[in-house]
């Protein structure tokens, strides 16, 4: 740490982090006219949203690797289209697989294969989807803006309060109520009012339990599907991959920041936030280097910043202690296989693989492998959302070859074994569950990669490994996300912000925090 | 202490190393609890044991006085964020008066801080506080714990008790400020390789001492005491006759003249210490700690009451009294948390906490005083005047050295 390190570089905004939370912020506060310098850590930008080459000539989406939820409006401000994102796939259908059962497709032709296995199931089910759709889409207004804050006299506050409330009103008697009875209930009692067929719950069950450390009988498991319903609103209700997979996402995002007049530095890790009378003073590099600026925001998760990057010492106890208490332990491990044909599932048209497999046969089956993760352990029967992106874009393999992506449920990032050991076996035991379905799987691996929580938070830089930064749940959500005193992007430092998915709305590639982030900083320091 | 083999839920309330030679002398067996301990509330009766503190020396048994041992090489930073008060300023061997309070600005609670070395501090407070002092060591290289049951604290307090510690054989003790601290080796009949920390603090405003030693030592203390202050007619007090000698200090009570953030269940019972008359306990300028911001709104906006003193007319004690800006009791602007007839100052004193802006210095107000005759009760309205704080103060605490009387 010499002086000569030290840099007289100021800049208006410092974003701490380069993901797609942070690119976008960027790129809002510079469209805003502010310079903004973006500090990322790693040697790409992207954050959790990265293409990376994990075998000789195979690259993967190596954490996030689907795109759904981020707002079409986002996309056309930032001008992504023009900048380098295209779609490889786009309306990817979801398919349920089973060792023991036929696979049976989750879309709008479902009823009438689900015809074949039960007749109520299929009955039940266009009514269940627009249900839920409908109250979905009453939410959806709850995710876009800025969380309004309680017990104020702000007229904003008030008209933010009165529009989530008019939307819901106007769902109905019938759906408000609906709503009310559901919003806190378990995804499993939810499916057993509405079906029998354990092929279609779990599958259904899957989506709600997915990146969360619950199973289908947790207390309040509907919220999460809810939520995820909710932002898929925005993202087009569809499923899509970008060619390139999702690091070309969140180069187009670089661009469009660059284009707007930020700058972007890679490689830069940030140690401290600096602090002058109380308020953000800019940062200080690993390197030592310092670079100060008027406001600093962060993209790394609330644990991180607050108590890694600021330090106790500047906030108050009992904020401390909320941060501390935030629930943010990942369960959700990625399998990366680098495959020398394409997989066979027994049963499944080829055409099938576009979409993505749910590997979840029942509710049973998702509370069993729940089970082990409350007790540090990992599942021994874990549910899986795979999807071979080499099927839609062929440029991440080398030629003829393949790539399988998997989201992989329950590895608790508090692994009782510890993960340097386990990591192999679950890796093992994964594969052996996906060979069931898909015969001779095991034989094609060319190369394989597993990382666990513990990975994904080395690699990633996310305290607890937890994809959405903090539990997304009703007592980690809205106005109490990530925790009261920070639920509106800024913090109790003056000038210090949260931009990640640790705020309100959270987690999954959607964009949606960087963007409110931006406008509530432009709105208090015009 | 925890001793012998019952198990805690059969001796609900502890027993200090004091509490033989204390029931030995308690005609009354008037005992109180306190922090999980039994104390004797009046040995003899409370104006005896009042004008011992006022004009002799008293003993005082502040064993159950909460004591965390604080200490790291970020003591300090933590202790800074922590309290209100710049601990920086604090040297070795001196101890400070502090409070600390949580986010919104509202105090949790007070006491003092001891700095025993560069590195380790000892806080005594009156209510428990290790869930607190826990969480806000979060990040700090700081080890807390609770060291209530390993000492045993005996408060020597009165204008002779200097000499009284004197005749102990404790040599120099009359070079001792005020708030400064300083370790003895007892006297081999009293104690056998045995060292004591006293520290000249006290509850009751007057010249006075505390003493901090190991609980196996207690008993020879306290029994050296006795005999060497016999001739300044040395006798222990409890909590009443106390309480009396720190209304006319103006020192608050925890739970009697402010509640603690931590407990209070009622919205708007909480007190700030600007509210409470504490704000020259608040250092702005120190760097950040737990409240400051909530503290410097609050400061901006001007506190909406505050904890005076109160001289009222008669000399009936206005316990519980509700105060009006007049005479007709229509608009109440307050109500009394401590009162007492003071017999030193002969004056009918209170503290109370009191609404803006009859919270000035100087402002009549009327206090509501229920008076009982012999089973009639009777309502009498008594003028009361907003004065400040402490009513009794006399030089003698402050004299170094402090003559023998």
């Amino acid at each position: 740490m010499s002086s000569a390190a030290v840099s007289e570089s100021n800049y208006d905004c410092i974003v701490i982090g380069g993901g797609h939370n942070g690119l976008v912020c960027a790129a809002y506060l510079a469209r805003g006219g502010r310079s903004v310098l973006v500090l990322e850590a790693a040697n790409q930008v992207g954050g959790a949203a990265i293409t990376r080459e994990f075998a000789p000539g195979f690259r993967v989406s190596a954490c996030a690797h689907l795109l759904h939820l981020m707002p079409r409006s986002l996309i056309k401000d930032l001008g992504l289209d023009a900048r380098g994102l295209q779609l490889a796939a786009a309306h990817m259908p979801t398919t349920a697989i089973a060792p023991d059962a036929p696979p049976l497709p989750i879309d709008a032709q479902t009823s009438t294969l689900l015809a074949a296995r039960s007749s109520a199931d299929a009955a039940a089910f266009p009514a269940y989807q627009a249900r839920l759709r409908r109250l979905a889409e009453a939410l959806h207004p709850v995710l876009e803006s800025a969380p309004p804050r309680l017990g104020t006299d702000s007229w904003q506050d008030r008209l933010s309060w009165l529009r989530i409330g008019w939307r819901i009103r106007r769902l109905g008697r019938k759906d408000m109520r609906e709503l009310l009875r559901i919003g806190g209930m378990c995804v499993q009692d939810l499916l057993d009012e509405h079906f029998e067929t354990p092929l279609l719950k779990g599958a259904l069950g899957f989506d709600a339990v997915l990146g969360t450390n619950a199973g289908p009988r947790s207390p309040g498991s509907v919220f999460p599907l809810l939520y995820r319903m909710a932002a898929e609103v925005q993202g087009g209700s569809a499923l899509a991959q970008p060619v390139g997979g999702l690091g070309a996402l969140s180069d187009s995002l670089a661009r469009a920041a660059l284009a707007a007049g930020a700058a972007i530095r890679t490689g830069a890790l940030v140690e401290r936030i600096r602090v002058r009378e109380d308020r953000a003073a800019g940062v200080m590099l690993k390197s030592g280097e310092q670079i100060t600026a008027a406001n600093v925001i962060s993209n790394a998760d609330p644990k991180t910043t607050f108590l890694q990057l600021l330090g106790g010492e500047y906030l108050d106890t009992g904020f401390v202690r909320r941060i501390a208490h935030l629930r943010a332990r990942g369960v959700t491990a990625k399998l990366h296989l680098a495959l020398n044909r394409l997989p066979q599932f027994t049963g499944l048209a080829q055409s099938a693989l576009v979409g993505r497999l749910l590997l979840s046969p029942s509710l049973d089956y998702i509370e069993r492998a729940f089970n082990h993760a409350k007790y540090g352990e990992f599942s021994l029967a874990p549910i899986v959302e795979i999807t071979v992106p080499t099927v839609s874009d062929a440029s991440l393999a080398p030629a003829g070859k393949h790539v399988l992506s998997a989201v992989v449920q329950y590895a608790p990032y508090e692994l009782a074994a510890g993960w340097q050991h386990e990591r192999q076996r679950f890796a093992d035991l994964v594969i052996d569950a996906l060979e069931r379905c898909a015969p001779g799987l095991r034989s094609s691996i060319e190369a394989a990669e597993l990382l666990s929580p513990a990975d994904i938070e080395r690699e990633f830089r996310i305290s607890g490994g937890h994809w959405h930064h903090a539990e997304l749940a009703l007592d980690q959500f809205f106005i109490v996300r990530p925790v009261p005193g920070a639920a509106q992007y800024r913090t109790p430092v003056g000038g210090l912000y949260l931009c990640g998915a640790g705020c309100h709305p959270g987690g999954g590639v959607m964009g949606i925090a960087g963007r409110n982030a931006a406008r509530q900083l432009m709105r208090e320091a015009a | 202490m925890l001793t012998g083999s019952e198990p805690h839920y059969r001796q609900p309330l502890l027993k200090t190393p004091f509490h033989e030679r204390a029931r030995a002398l308690s005609q009354l067996d008037s005992f109180v609890p306190w922090a999980g301990y039994t104390t004797v509330d009046v040995f003899t009766f409370v104006e005896q044991e009042y004008f011992a503190i006022r004009n002799a020396t008293t003993l005082y048994d502040l064993t159950p006085m909460v004591k965390y041992r604080i200490a790291g090489p970020e003591a300090l930073r933590f202790l800074n964020r922590l309290m209100t008060r710049d601990i920086g300023k604090l040297k070795c061997g001196r101890v400070a008066y502090s409070v600390w309070c949580n986010d919104a600005g509202h105090l949790i609670d007070d006491g003092t801080v001891f700095r025993l070395s560069d590195t380790e501090y000892r806080l005594c407070t009156g209510e428990r506080q290790l869930d607190w002092l826990l969480d806000s060591g979060l990040g700090f290289d700081v080890q807390i714990s609770e060291v209530t049951e390993a000492t045993a604290a005996l408060a020597v307090q009165g204008p002779t008790s200097c000499a009284v510690l004197k005749a102990l054989g404790l040599a120099g003790i009359e070079r001792l400020k005020p708030f400064e601290l300083a370790h003895f080796v007892l006297p081999p009949a009293v104690g056998a390789d045995s060292q004591i920390m006293v520290s000249r603090t006290g509850f009751t405003g007057d010249l006075g001492y505390e003493l901090w030693m190991r609980p196996e030592d207690a008993e020879g203390v306290w029994d050296a005491l006795m005999e060497a202050g016999h001739e300044c007619a040395i006798r222990p007090v409890g909590a009443r006759a106390l309480n009396m000698a720190r209304i006319e200090a103006g020192f608050l009570l925890p739970n009697v003249d402010f509640v603690s953030s931590e407990r209070s269940l009622r919205v708007g019972t909480e007190r700030s210490p600007i509210e409470l008359g504490l704000g020259w306990l608040v250092d702005f300028d120190k760097g950040h700690f737990t409240g400051r911001r909530a503290l410097l709104e609050e400061q901006r906006r001007g506190p909406r009451r505050r904890l005076v003193g109160l001289d009222i007319e008669g000399n009936k004690p206005a316990h519980n009294a509700l105060l009006y800006a007049d005479q007709s009791g229509k608009r109440p602007v307050g109500n009394v948390t401590s009162a007492t007839w003071s017999p030193t100052c002969k004056r009918n004193i209170a503290l109370a906490m009191v609404d803006a802006p009859h919270m000035e210095t100087g402002r009549t107000i009327w206090a509501e005083i229920y008076l009982n005759r012999e089973l009639i009760w009777e309502r009498r309205m008594a003028r009361a005047q907003v004065v400040e704080r402490p009513f009794f103060a006399p030089e003698r605490r402050r004299a170094s050295p402090p003559a023998d009387y």
